[in-house]
């Protein structure tokens, strides 16, 4: 019996079809809406995609100061000296064991007063805590994914007499790099989600455009605005995962 | 007159309403962990069924649930169930929200511990005659369980700091307070920072604890 195949290939079928669905729900959206552009409920869309580039904006510019902050950090926890190691522990722990909505309101609010007197849009407040709350979750991965680099080969580099820096390029983060792609994927969805917070510190990103209208069209459409919202925002994380996946099946068959 | 920067007297008249603010945070969380628990194992068996017209609607639901914000459900929540006649407190609102939403990352740990146990526990249940229920009781749960604590007490240290989020709806927990504290004295360095710690100061020994559990499965696997 191959059941393993069977099951994988009736995954890969169901798989199909909901993609399938989703175009086709798609496909079927943007026509209604071109038809009909009053219909509810997508006579709401235009102004809840007027917040879309303010989300996106964040998730980009949010993820790549995350990035850089987590192999920056996880290379550096590896470091020989410990007062490195110290300094970047104490930056991982703040951020992993506070709220990411407390370090947002942090930012925006305390950061401005005496004795920091830095003021920040809220556009910067709301990418600085992105990145830096995801960027510890990051660099933890990193970090993680550097000690699992098996022993062999650091004393075989050492055997070359690489020095630590070329060990560092050439030995371990080539591997380590393959072995974070699946965690980041799911740190870039929750980065995404929390892009939805800087709405509290009002920057007008897609949840935003929802409580305006909320407040604009009335309650009788609360159904209809925020369930409207929690499709866009599936429709913005899934394309995400399938990526994350197709990386990962890539890897293995490689 | 207050202190120009940091004020420790500020701080103490303070902490009686932070601590309170705190207090809520931890019912909050430790109920909606609760809620997260049983929905997670209904979500778990669902997803596990071998009736496609179950095991597919189950699978559809948990990945829309985890992969859209915590804030957007909370909202949908608060002001969707009040137009169907439902209008709850705010707290239980926002514990039935965290609890749903983290009740999708409970369903993936269920589903992991119990694929991890092997096939021959299975056939031996069959072998020995035992009834499905039995083989759960007897064979499989108390495996698959003890495993899972380190990956659930994860996520009940996640849910505290995500607490903070039932904010939006207006529940006076920790951030609630550390907030008004501040619109009302037009100080925010101290109401803030203090929030920042007492957060970390509950999560960061937790998650040692939980450091701690995790060794000791390693050791045992």
């Amino acid at each position: 019996m191959n059941g393993e195949v069977d099951l994988s290939t009736r995954l890969r079928n169901i798989l199909a079809i909901i993609i399938a669905l989703l175009l086709v729900g798609t496909a079927f959206g943007v026509q209604m809406m071109v038809d009909t552009p009053d219909l509810p409920p997508f006579d709401l869309l235009p102004t809840l995609l007027r917040g879309l580039s303010t989300t996106i904006m964040l998730t980009v510019f949010g993820s790549a100061l995350a990035l850089v902050m987590a192999l920056f950090t996880g290379i550096l926890r590896a470091s020989p000296y410990r007062i490195v190691r110290w300094i970047t522990s104490i930056y991982v722990e703040i951020f992993r064991g506070t709220s990411i909505l407390v370090q947002l309101f942090w930012i925006f609010f305390v950061l401005p007063l005496p004795p920091f007197n830095v003021s920040l849009s809220a556009l910067q407040a709301g990418i600085l805590a992105l990145g830096l709350n995801v960027g510890a979750y990051g660099a933890e991965v990193v970090r993680g994914a550097i000690q699992s680099i098996s022993r062999g080969q650091i004393e075989a580099s050492i055997a070359l007499n690489m020095t630590p820096t070329m060990m560092m390029r050439r030995v371990i983060l080539p591997q380590a790099l393959v072995r974070i792609v699946p965690p980041f994927g799911n740190l870039l969805i929750e980065l995404l989600k929390a892009t939805s917070l800087v709405a509290l510190i009002t920057l007008a990103d897609v949840t935003f455009q929802a409580q305006t209208l909320r407040q604009s069209v009335g309650v009788s459409r609360v159904t209809e605005i925020f369930g409207l919202l929690l499709v866009i925002y599936f429709l913005i994380a899934y394309p995400i995962t399938l990526g994350v996946r197709w990386v990962e099946n890539r890897r293995q068959w490689a | 007159m207050r202190g120009p920067v940091w004020d420790w007297e500020f701080v103490i008249e303070i902490l009686p309403r932070m601590l309170e603010g705190l207090q809520t945070t931890i019912v909050a969380t430790v109920i909606a962990f609760g809620v997260a628990a049983v929905v997670g194992l209904l979500m778990a068996l669902g997803r596990r069924s071998e009736n496609r017209w179950i095991s597919l609607p189950t699978t559809l639901v948990v990945e829309f649930i985890r992969m859209t914000p915590l804030l957007v459900q909370l909202f949908f929540f608060f002001f969707v169930l009040p137009r169907y006649g439902l209008r709850l407190p705010a707290l239980l609102v926002g514990v039935i929200a965290l609890g749903l939403h983290y009740g999708t990352y409970n369903s993936e740990v269920y589903r992991a511990g119990i694929d991890a146990i092997t096939k021959g526990q299975w056939e031996a249940a069959t072998a020995l005659n035992f009834s499905s229920f039995n083989t759960w009781r007897r064979i499989i749960l108390p495996q698959a369980i003890p495993p899972m604590y380190p990956a659930l007490g994860n996520y009940l240290v996640a849910m505290f700091k995500e607490s903070a989020q039932l904010y939006a709806i207006s529940v006076v927990e920790l951030t609630t307070t550390a907030l008004t504290i501040g619109t009302e004295t037009f100080r925010y360095l101290e109401p803030i920072t203090m929030a920042g710690a007492l957060y970390l100061l509950v999560s960061y020994p937790s998650s040692l604890l939980v450091q701690r559990l995790e060794a000791r499965y390693a050791r045992r696997g």
